[in-house]
Formats: C-alpha cells, structure tokens, sequence
C-alpha cells in the first residue's frame, strides 16, 4: 500500500519539493527574518526611549516615523527602496534591501509595544529608584526595563512571528525565499494545491517553533522576578 | 542646629495652588508628624522638599546646604537625594527585584559598595523589621504591611540621615498598620529623624515629638507634640481635632 502511495505523483512531487523549500526557508526566510526582526527591536527601542523620556524634538520625529510606516503598505515600502531608489543612485541588493524594509517597518509597530509596555510600569518605580540614589539610566536599565520587557514579550513574540510570514513579501523583490522557491516548483509541477499546503505546513512548523520558545520565555521570566 | 529647612515653599498645579507658601524646620532626631485633612497639601509638601515635585519657589537648607527649589541642579538633587530616604504610601518595592535585592540595589548600583558588603547591610536591616526571612522572595508575594516593612528596610540600608514617610499605612489593612507603626516607633526611640505624614493620630501623638498641622496649602499649626493635642491654638485645629476624637 506505502509502495503505490509512494508512486502516486502528487506524493512524488511533494517529497522531491520538501527539501526545494524547506532549504531556502533555512537558508534565507530564517536568517532574514532574524536579523530584520533584531535590527527592528533596536530601532523600537530607541523610538521608544525617546517618547518615553520625552526627548524634545527626537521625540517629535519619533511620532512622525511611526506614522508615515503605518500608514503604507510593507510592499510599498520594498518597492519604494528596490525599485525606486536606485533612480536617485542608490542601488542595494535584494537582500540587504529586503532586511532594511522589514526592520524600519516593524520597528515602528514594535517602538509602540515596547512604549505602551514602559508606560504600564508605575510612576513609583521611577520615584522609588530616584529616592535610593539612583540615575535616570540606573532605574530604567535595572528596574523599569526588565518590567516593561515581561509585558512587551507576549506582543513582541506576536510580532516575531508575524514577520515569519511577512518574509514571503520579499519573492516580489526577487529575494530567493522560501515563497519564490515554492512557485518555481509549482510552475514546472501544476500541482498548485498540494505544493502551496506543504509550503504553508512549513510556515506553520517555523511558527510553532516560535509559539514554543515564546511559552519557554514567558515562564523563564516569570521565575525570575519578571511578572 | 536644624536637620532641615524649609522656606516659603510654593507649588501650583496648573490653576491650583496647593502650597501657598509653608515653612517647615525638623531638628536632627526629632519626629515631625504632617497632620490635615486631604488636600491639604501635605504629600505634596513632602515630594516638593525631596524633588520628586518640582517647587515653584521656595528655599531648602538641608545640613547646612541651601538649594533654591525652583533652580535647583540635577547634581544637587542627586546629592540631597543620597543623605535622605523616602517611604511610599504604595510601597513602591522593585516588582522585579526579591526583597533582598530591593535593599541592596541603592547600595550597589548608585553607592558601588561591593555586594557581600550590601547584602551584609541589608541582611541586617531586613532583620531589624522583621523580614530578614523573606530574603528570596519577590513583593508581589508579600503582605501590605510586609512589604512596607521591606521599604523601610530599603530607607534605612543607605543610612540616611532623614526618612520621609508619605502615609506609611493608609493602604493598609487596619489589622497590618501596627506592624509597620510598630517599626518607626522603634526607629524614633533609635534617634532617627523623621517627617511623617500621617493620618495616624496616635503615632502623631505618641511617637512624634513636633505635630505641623496643615489645611488648604498652609501650616495652621505648629507645636509640639504634647502641646498641639492638649491645648491646640488654632480654631481649625480645635475643629480638626474634634472631628477625629468623634469618629
């Protein structure tokens, strides 16, 4: 029964496809997403700090920042920096371009996660580490960050996983991920369906992956005095 | 010579006024106790005198410095801030820290003492409140009371040389507020000096040793202890006074 299950064509293509898009998966939707996601969180960090504190003037270009990579599509944003910059000189690889699209757009919703998540710890913290000698800098690296960052976790892991799948967008820029990987298979096969459903089960591995670490995450924080 | 000055202190928020101008002395090792009914301006009073309200005008000598309120630097600040110590009505512990890191970590990240040495000072304080068993554990786990007490201890690790209590108790349950009364009346007796603000008439009248009664951003009153509960001056403190014997 394997025998004539195995030699069905749909099962054939779907065996030979696996490694075709699980490898440009590992190989550039992973790393992509990983660096894009990191560089975002050090963007969102900033943006941040700066309304919390209330920066003057850096705080105001925050709001601005925020809005204008809101308000417009991701796509529009990648078209914009690959296909249009290079008409003013600047030529970057797909790649590059795609990480630098993903992180200045998740870096603004993620700059509003971990600003809400600064704002839900209580004034008195603040006033608490003010009162027994410490800095500005002291109390939000010690006492006010690791609070924020137990409660900017769940939505950030949102966040995260969110851009897993985002990284697809990035086929239109000629980024060979595993979305682009998937159509040539699909264009030279015609088995659109079944090809289509093991690329998203391999989406859905990746994520799973994720919800995993983020369950692991949650409960290493909350044992260590992060709840 | 006094501990603490305080001159002409004002403070508005937005149209309100809510200090019209107090001032205030504590001797070194007395216990002054903050008396009025709310709104009176007396927490307000207390956060102005340790920056955490910024006053309109007013002068503060502290141990013979003089800071003008309204321009004071952030280095006297944090100067003026080390000598004191502050005691919420919320507690404020470090969510995120255990009760013993609570009382190093002034020790540690703002005073660089090594950390055996702070956690050999804040085992010793912990111990003097009654908490030194609760070491490991985080505030959330905690009691009201105890965690205030751990709060004290906090104040108390930096050896300041005056302790702010902004209602220590009222978010107490009543059954908790003698343990924490319990702690500053045993601090009083050691000499430390203290500005209390308090609802609590009867630490006021037994423990402190100067009562300031305030009303509408003014000091109505100010005797000593013994003084202001049997023969008060004022009208207002009479009234005050009768109010509360009658609740």
């Amino acid at each position: 029964m394997i025998e004539t299950l195995l030699q069905n064509r749909t099962v054939q293509v779907l065996i030979e496809s696996f490694p075709r898009i699980l490898l440009p998966g590992l190989a550039v939707t992973i790393p992509l997403t990983v660096l894009s996601f990191a560089f975002a969180l050090v963007i969102a960090a900033a943006v941040a700090l700066v309304q919390y504190a209330q920066v003057p003037v850096l705080r105001q270009l925050a709001r601005l920042y925020i809005w204008v990579v809101r308000g417009t599509p991701l796509l529009v944003q990648l078209f914009i920096i690959f296909y249009g910059l290079p008409s003013m000189g600047i030529v970057l690889d797909a790649f590059p371009t795609a990480v630098i699209a993903f992180s200045i757009n998740e870096g603004a919703y993620c700059a509003e996660t971990i600003r809400a998540a600064l704002e839900s710890v209580p004034a008195g913290q603040l006033e608490a580490g003010y009162c027994v000698g410490m800095s500005w800098w002291q109390v939000m690296r010690r006492i006010i960050l690791p609070q924020a960052l137990r409660t900017a976790f769940p939505p950030l892991s949102n966040s995260l996983i969110g851009m897993v799948k985002d990284t697809s967008l990035a086929a239109n820029i000629t980024v060979a991920e595993m979305f682009m990987a998937t159509q040539r298979v699909a264009s030279y096969t015609y088995q659109f369906l079944p090809v289509y459903c093991e690329l998203a089960v391999i989406y859905l591995m990746f994520c799973t992956v994720l919800t995993w670490v983020q369950k692991r995450g949650e409960k290493y924080l909350n044992a260590h005095g992060f709840n | 010579m006094p501990m603490l000055e305080v001159h002409d202190i004002r403070k508005s928020f937005g149209p309100r006024e809510v200090l019209k101008g107090v001032d205030l002395t504590v001797e070194k090792g007395a216990v002054v106790a903050i008396l009025g009914p709310s709104g009176s301006g007396k927490t307000t009073l207390l956060r102005c005198i340790n920056f955490l309200e910024k006053a309109d005008g007013g002068s503060l000598v502290f141990d013979g410095e003089k800071v003008d309120l309204a321009r004071v630097s952030h280095a006297d600040v944090a100067r003026l801030r080390r000598k004191t110590a502050f005691v919420f009505q919320s507690y404020n512990l470090f969510r995120n820290k255990t009760v013993l890191q609570n009382v190093t970590e002034g020790l540690i990240v703002a005073r660089k003492m090594p950390k055996a040495e702070a956690e050999a000072v804040a085992v010793r304080m912990l111990e003097k409140v009654g908490m030194a068993d609760r070491c490991s554990q985080y505030p959330h786990q905690l009691s009201g009371g105890q965690q205030q007490r751990v709060a004290i201890a906090r104040a108390l690790a930096t050896s300041p040389e005056i302790i702010y209590f902004d209602e220590p108790t009222s978010a107490l349950d009543p059954e908790l507020t003698g343990e924490v009364l319990d702690v500053m009346r045993q601090l009083a007796a050691e000499g430390m000096t203290m500005l209390v603000v308090t609802h609590e008439m009867a630490f006021a009248r037994d423990v402190s040793s100067q009562v300031i009664f305030m009303e509408d951003g003014r000091v109505v009153e100010s005797a000593p202890s013994d003084a202001f509960f049997a023969d008060p001056k004022q009208e207002r403190t009479r009234a005050f006074l009768s109010r509360i014997a009658n609740r």
